[in-house]
């Protein structure tokens, strides 16, 4: 039995760019799975194709138990959708882009209206709900979209890149809503830049590049596959490299002596692969301080999407390709030849 | 902590709709938005009153006195010929509004939001074309008043001029369905504005409008009385009672209302279908 939402073998290409090079995703119902890769990765074309804007050049999907190539208004009424570019009306209040949205799911105007308010209430924005939505902030014109995209409770819900641009203050916040939502059920399908955001919320991750993905599993599965945390210190002085480098060995991960530790002479900066987290600093600290290390900076250093990129694929995450899956620069919009019924 | 709310009572579950009445709901649904963006940008619903007004000054006073209409070189025959012309040319305008409104839709984003809703395909674009009809309907009442202040009159009883300005909203609602077209295949809504404009430039003046077309270089004749456009323009004319209507044999001439009807109907019929084949593919 396929889960809530289900893909296999999906191609999509724009022009000379294989946006999608054969994705297959399989997300039980009521999970959280998080597609984590850079901009231009297919992120962003996997949840349009999953939520019917764009054709597939070949593969299946099925949400929510409906093939979406074959009934794709059938699967409309089963999914949210919120986006990284907080599409809501600017020109309305908060309140009347819901109602709009209410009445799109083809609500009642009564539901609608209930249904808005609801969501106002919950989302903090019952005060700001007769302003137009361009004079929201960021954080808020984020979270009216996701009610918006909440509007018809759907059992499945998208989305892209959900905090891309907001304030930590918002992020948290937001996060704290999408937990709330999988609490209550809900299947979410989430992409994100950020493996911290993906380690938070999801169950399961797939990391994709250049429309593949090349590794899934979940957060602890992908961590010890990039090595876990480092130990990165900078002395104060080039000749206390030496000495600081011994030391930092006795804590490598692998045992591998002074060889796992990289230097890097011009920044006087160490970095060393650790496990037991933060109370281990405090160890490091005492023990350079008795040869007489002098240190400038010292910190524990998460792995970071580049990081996983890095031992995953050998090369960094490019990010060059700002908004390459929306617009792409070879082809352009001629060769975009779906047409969605 | 609180749990994000679900269904009020049972009561947001998608009722079945057939097919037409969703379409009709959706449409108004999306009017009704549209004209709200309309009310609170109101610069934009003054700027396309001041421009028809502009025009009816300049061509009425700077051209009247060297416009030959018939055998008449009044300029108080030429204002009265004119207006015909500035209506129909005023309600083309409807053409760069829809444009515009759409690309910006695509632009922000909200047209991927009504695509992955459960809504009638056709009704982002009906809905945007029914609020620009109710915006030209409003720019035409006040031309009306300023063109009774240059001297305009009707001629032959309010029935006629109604159905003259029902003629004229035809033809403006057919334009913005070129409008949305346009919208749909641009990537910016200020090129949706200048490319749902620069067109109708030589589709207005290679016409009736502003000149007897008896006047025009005779290659150019047919190209004017074949005109979509001119088909409206004679119809007014006729309608209202004005002078200057057209002698020519050719057949849009001889049964103008006929020929404006089914011009609007044929641009409706064809772009309307072309926007919404074009709206089920189109990506921001």
């Amino acid at each position: 039995m396929p889960g809530a939402i289900y893909a296999e073998g999906l191609v999509k290409t724009f022009g000379d760019v294989r946006a999608l090079d054969g994705v297959d995703l399989d997300v039980p119902e009521g999970t959280v799975l998080g597609l984590l890769g850079p901009n231009g990765a297919g992120k962003t074309t996997a949840v349009r194709v999953l939520t019917t804007l764009i054709r597939p050049d070949s593969g299946r999907a099925v949400v929510a138990g409906t093939d979406v190539l074959e009934h794709p208004d059938e699967v409309r009424r089963s999914i949210g959708l919120s986006g990284q570019f907080a599409a809501v009306d600017e020109y309305l209040t908060g309140r009347e882009n819901l109602r709009m949205v209410g009445r799109l799911y083809q609500m009642r105007a009564g539901a609608a209206k209930a249904r808005a308010d609801e969501l106002l209430e919950r989302f903090h924005l019952a005060d700001a709900a007769d302003r137009q939505a361009r004079t929201y902030s960021g954080g808020m014109r984020r979270r009216l979209d996701l009610a918006a995209a909440l509007v018809a409770s759907p059992p499945v819900m998208f989305m892209d890149e959900p905090t891309t641009g907001l304030d930590p203050r918002n992020r948290q916040e937001l996060w704290g809503v999408v937990e709330e939502l999988v609490a209550g059920g809900t299947t979410l399908l989430l992409t994100t830049q950020y493996l911290e955001e993906a380690d938070r919320l999801a169950h399961d991750i797939c990391v994709v590049d250049h429309g593949r993905v090349i590794a899934r599993g979940t957060s602890d599965q992908l961590k010890d596959r990039t090595g876990g945390e480092r130990v990165e210190v900078v002395v104060h002085e080039p000749e206390m490299i030496d000495d600081a480098r011994d030391v930092l060995a006795r804590y490598g991960v692998a045992g591998a002596g002074r060889g796992e530790v990289s230097v890097e002479e011009h920044t006087r900066k160490l970095t060393v692969p650790v496990t037991g987290g933060a109370k281990l600093l405090a160890e490091v600290i005492r023990d350079l301080d008795a040869v007489g290390a002098e240190i400038d900076d010292i910190g524990l250093r998460r792995p970071t999407l580049d990081d996983v990129f890095i031992s995953l694929t050998g090369h960094a995450a490019d990010r060059v390709e700002e908004e390459g899956e929306r617009e792409p620069a070879a082809g352009g919009r001629k060769n975009r030849k779906e047409a969605v019924k | 902590m609180t749990t994000v709310p679900g269904p009020a009572d049972g009561l947001t579950a998608p009722r079945p709709r057939g097919g037409i009445v969703r379409s009709v709901n959706d449409s108004l649904v999306i009017a009704r938005r549209n004209l709200i963006r309309m009310s609170r940008i109101p610069e934009m619903v003054v700027f396309g009153l001041i421009q028809p007004i502009m025009f009816v000054v300049l061509f009425s006073y700077v051209f009247g006195g060297s416009m030959q209409i018939g055998d008449s070189t009044s300029p108080t025959v030429y204002r009265e010929f004119l207006m015909a012309g500035i209506f129909a040319q005023t309600v083309t305008f409807a053409t760069a509004g829809a444009g515009a409104g759409i690309a910006d839709d695509m632009h922000k984003g909200l047209i991927d939001r009504f695509r992955s809703l459960p809504m009638a395909r056709g009704a982002v674009l009906t809905g945007r074309t029914l609020a620009d009809l109710v915006q030209t309907t409003l720019t035409l009442v006040v031309l009306t008043v300023v063109a009774l202040l240059v001297g305009w009159r009707i001629h032959e009883g309010v029935p006629k001029a109604l159905g003259a300005f029902v003629l004229l909203l035809l033809l403006g609602y057919a334009f913005s369905w070129i409008g949305a077209l346009i919208g749909l295949s641009v990537r910016t809504p200020e090129a949706a504005t200048s490319g749902g404009l620069i067109w109708l430039f030589p589709v207005t003046f290679i016409s009736n409008a502003f000149v007897d077309s008896d006047n025009l270089p005779s290659w150019l004749q047919p190209v004017a009385e074949w005109n979509p456009f001119s088909a409206t323009v004679q119809a007014c004319r006729v309608l209202f009672g004005n002078p200057g209507v057209s002698t020519s044999d050719a057949w849009p001439m001889q049964h103008p209302v006929w020929a404006s009807l089914l011009w609007s109907v044929l641009i409706i019929t064809v772009f309307r279908t072309l926007s919404v084949r074009k709206y089920r593919s189109a990506t921001a």
